[in-house]
């Protein structure tokens, strides 16, 4: 081995080290505000134990109680003839003995209590001649023989006639209960767990499908040429304009059936029927000759009439969901919310149409533009270089205008126009350029650009906390359990997104080029080879998740994310602590049960 | 027939996988391909469904330009193109009947495949492979529940879905047994003499070049050294193909 020799610099450079964390350490007790002095301060120390054992008493159960009042009465001053107390009429009963029966004001007497219901406590109070003021003496604690002393000093409150000494003790009857804030806490975990629950459903339901754009082994596969792209930025807004149209037509054409109910029955019955059989003659299983043009182009009509009928199936769903729903939900009484979840759910089904029809009718047109664009590349002369060209042009004008647009949405500035003109110009030249650096034919990686704006929205998002975004959907949807699952659903979004997208990201490649090898296109590869794959990672991901929204759950009602969070934050500012320690120990129940189910679930699919 | 003419790889990177390789296949002859670890062997099969993109060259195949195929086209040309891989390249958590209809995912309609809905006779079709290969009681057990050389069997049963007019197989039986081993080769001898299918597979060992293989062609850093008949692969032609200090084992 060899001789270590001791390296002054070495030491020199340790010792500023050691130096330099102090310093920060130093400066973090200063921004801190590190006060020992408060934490050993005694008025400091008694608030937090009565905190603490308020907590250790959470205010779950209580007993009925039953008021105990047992009275004596006493003379001040002694009168000239002395006074004796009635005898004690049944011994068996509570009774009090003062001696002496009767004193100078401001003088001590002794008070004794027999019979009394053992280990309760309460006040002794002295009742002034029919004044009905309660002042109080002392207070008592009954030992376990349902004995009592005390020795008190009697009032300044001479008088000729004689005053009561009243014990008033309370005793439990009956069997603990539950009390209000145990109804209350229960009522508002039940919410919690369902506010859980919404936001992971509807997170999971849209991160599956978007975690596979932030998958790099998927996307940097997908390329295409410039005229491919140019194309799409033209033929997306106005695939989404035409997939909006048709749904509204589907809409209306609907609106006009609704009348009837009749043909709504023949509709709702008859349509998946139609459906069938259409889909079954249009899209046979299996080809093995390329089909000709005209019979594509009749399947293809075929196909557009039978999504007319499916969009608008599912209007009419949704309206007969809308009305039963809040039909049901009336009658129902007790269980009316299964009738109103019906309802929401049609209505939910009314919402989404519209914007997933227009989502298709985008996907169609740029499969289009894709399909034209590599028909195009293939040939070849002045004019697919002309093309290319003005179609470069016009897609860099579109998509900075575009850009622009959601800008001017933002910021609302002033000589718009003048901006629109510059940022057409611009787009358009750096398409021209864009055009020129490229040859017609060659391949973009334009999955990879997808990649990267997917990756970094979902970043962004992830790194916003659940609460502050709950902040921003109170604002919008008011306060309540509904903002906080908006808010969780969010989140849920972004994170659960990357989370899966790496494990896309992390399968064999094996199967996935046995399965392209097939033939199979690019959807059925991700189908036959990728699904199966991330099918445990992506379970034990969502569980991970729900946990993790549980939790999330019980404190965003902090803001006003609904939830028991608003319930526990009230009744630590009102200190009320034993009602705070009654929804702590619920979230505590709560979450720990929820985390050994997810383990199990866990342990089950992996 | 298969026509490859100067065929050229260059991984990005830079690294020179295969070197101006021509070369033809007639139609149901079995190819073998020889050449030491790292020699091109996997990237010259894989160019030629291009499940690679070459970088120059062309691929004939049934007198289709396979490098020019848009993406259509290049279904229609890899559904007839069985491949078969070293380590099976099976979907493990799906069944082993799913597994086999995989093979027929470049023909049925892409629409009723997601919902994993095959047509009748593509389910009688599985069925009857899978006894073909000898382990039609294994069609409902988990892909990964199987041992290799039944694993390799059914990744034999979905090029076999495809109806191929041609298999790739790379390196098929490198992670098998030498008995298994000529169990795998001898199914693909049969489908090749029987069903008429051309077959090009990489192989390790000469004496299973020797046992099955029409012709061989050997590939050294990428470039093409010998095409001829197994018997031809004498000592000389070995130290060329393998290098200086190779010695012959099989
Ligand atoms: N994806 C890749 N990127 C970069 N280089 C690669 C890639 N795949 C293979 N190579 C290189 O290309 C060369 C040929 O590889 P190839 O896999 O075709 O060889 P092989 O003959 O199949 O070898 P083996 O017998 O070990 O399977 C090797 O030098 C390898 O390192
Ligand atoms: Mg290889």
């Amino acid at each position: 081995m060899k001789n270590k020799k001791p390296n002054p610099m070495r030491s020199f450079g340790t010792g500023l080290l050691v130096l330099l964390a102090l310093i920060i350490y130093a400066y973090g007790f200063q921004v801190t505000k590190v006060n020992l002095a408060e934490t050993k301060s005694e008025r400091r120390q008694e608030q937090l134990f009565r905190i603490l054992r308020a907590l250790a008493r959470p205010n779950i159960f209580a007993y009925e109680k039953e008021v105990f009042e047992v009275r004596v009465p006493v003379m001040i001053p002694c009168p000239a003839e002395g006074f004796t107390p009635p005898a004690v009429q049944n011994p068996d009963q509570p009774y009090m003995i003062v001696t002496p029966s009767c004193s100078d004001p401001r003088s001590k007497v002794l008070v004794q209590g027999f019979n009394f219901e053992p280990q309760t406590r309460g006040p002794l109070n002295l009742v002034p001649h029919e004044s009905g003021v309660n002042l109080q003496l002392a207070s008592i604690e009954v030992d376990r023989f349902g004995q009592f002393e005390a020795t008190v000093l009697l009032p300044n409150r001479p008088s000729e006639e004689s005053h009561e000494i009243v014990a008033i003790t309370r005793r439990n009857i009956g069997s603990p209960h539950l009390t209000k804030t145990a109804y209350d806490t229960w009522d508002k975990i039940v919410e919690t767990v369902f506010l859980a629950l919404l936001a992971t459903t509807l997170g999971v339901i849209i991160a599956i499908p978007l975690s596979f754009f932030a998958a790099r082994n998927l996307m940097k596969e997908i390329t295409s040429t410039l005229t491919g792209m140019s194309l799409s930025i033209l033929l997306i807004p106005i695939g989404l304009y035409i997939g909006a149209q048709f749904a509204s037509l589907a809409e209306w054409v609907s609106r006009t059936m609704v009348g009837n109910w009749l043909i709504v029955a023949v509709g709702i019955l008859g349509f998946p029927f139609l459906l069938t059989i259409g889909m079954r003659w249009a899209l046979p299983q299996q080809e093995t000759q390329t089909p000709s043009a005209g019979l594509k182009t009749i399947r293809l009509s075929t196909l557009f009439g039978l999504a007319f009928i499916f969009v608008l199936l599912l209007y009419l769903i949704s309206y007969l969901a809308l009305t039963a729903g809040s039909a049901l939900g009336d009658a129902l009484g007790n269980l009316g919310f299964l009738g109103f979840f019906v309802r929401d759910l049609g209505d939910i089904l009314n919402m989404l149409i519209k914007v997933v029809v227009a989502l298709a009718g985008a996907g169609v047109l740029s499969s289009m533009a894709g399909k034209w664009s590599e028909s195009l590349s293939r040939q070849k002369g002045p004019l697919v270089r002309l093309s290319h060209t003005v179609l470069a042009v016009l897609g860099g004008a579109t998509l900075a205008a575009l850009l622009l647009a959601v800008i001017y949405w933002l910021y609302q500035f002033r000589d718009a126009q003048l901006y629109f003109i510059y940022a057409i110009v611009i787009g358009g030249a750096l398409g021209l350029l864009a055009s020129v650096l490229t040859k017609p034919a060659s391949p973009l990686l334009s999955g990879l650009v997808v990649y990267y704006v997917a990756r970094t929205i979902f970043n962004a998002l992830r790194s916003v906390e659940a609460l502050v975004m709950a902040i921003v959907f109170v604002v919008w949807v008011g306060i309540g359990p509904f903002a906080g699952s908006l808010a969780l659903a969010l989140h849920t979004i972004a994170s659960l997104a990357k989370l899966y997208s790496e494990q896309v990201e992390s399968i064999m490649t094996g199967p996935l080029e046995a399965i392209r090898a097939t033939g199979a296109n690019r959807l059925q590869t991700i189908i036959y080879a990728v699904v199966p794959q991330i099918v445990p990672p992506y379970i034990s991901y969502t569980m991970y998740r729900w946990d993790i929204n549980v939790r999330m759950s019980t404190i965003i009602g902090f803001v006003g994310g609904g939830g028991i969070g608003f319930l526990l934050q009230q009744n630590i500012n009102l200190l009320n602590y034993r009602d705070a320690s009654a929804q702590m120990i619920a979230i505590a129940i709560v979450v720990s049960i929820m985390d050994y189910i997810s383990s199990v679930m866990r342990e089950k699919v992996v | 027939m298969l026509r490859i003419e100067n065929l050229t790889k260059i991984y990005t990177g830079g690294v020179q996988a295969l070197m101006n390789v021509s070369f033809d296949v007639p139609k149901g002859q079995f190819l073998a391909v020889i050449g030491l670890s790292g020699s091109g062997k996997s990237t010259l099969l894989r160019c030629i469904n291009r499940l690679i993109e070459p970088t120059s060259g062309t691929i004939v195949w049934n007198d289709i330009d396979v490098t020019a195929a848009s993406d259509e086209e290049l279904r229609r040309i890899r559904r007839k193109i069985g491949m078969v891989f070293q380590h099976f390249n099976l979907v493990h958590r799906s069944s082993v009947l799913t597994n086999i209809l995989a093979g027929r995912l470049g023909y049925v309609n892409p629409a009723w495949s997601l919902l994993n809905r095959f047509p009748k006779t593509d389910m009688e079709n599985a069925y009857k492979q899978l006894e073909r290969v000898g382990i039609a009681d294994k069609a409902d057990h988990r892909a990964d529940e199987l041992s290799g050389g039944q694993q390799q069997r059914v990744g034999i049963a979905r090029a076999m879905m495809q109806n191929p007019d041609m298999i790739l197989a790379d390196e098929p039986v490198a992670s098998l047994d030498p008995v298994l081993a000529h169990s795998i080769m001898q199914y693909l001898e049969k489908i090749n003499k029987e069903d008429g299918v051309t077959v090009l597979c990489s192989l390790h060992f000469l004496d299973l070049v020797h046992r099955y293989a029409d012709r061989v062609v050997a590939l050294k850093e990428g470039i093409l050294m010998f095409d001829g008949l197994p018997k031809d692969i004498d000592d000389a032609k070995f130290k060329d193909i393998y290098g200086r200090d190779a010695e012959r084992v099989g």
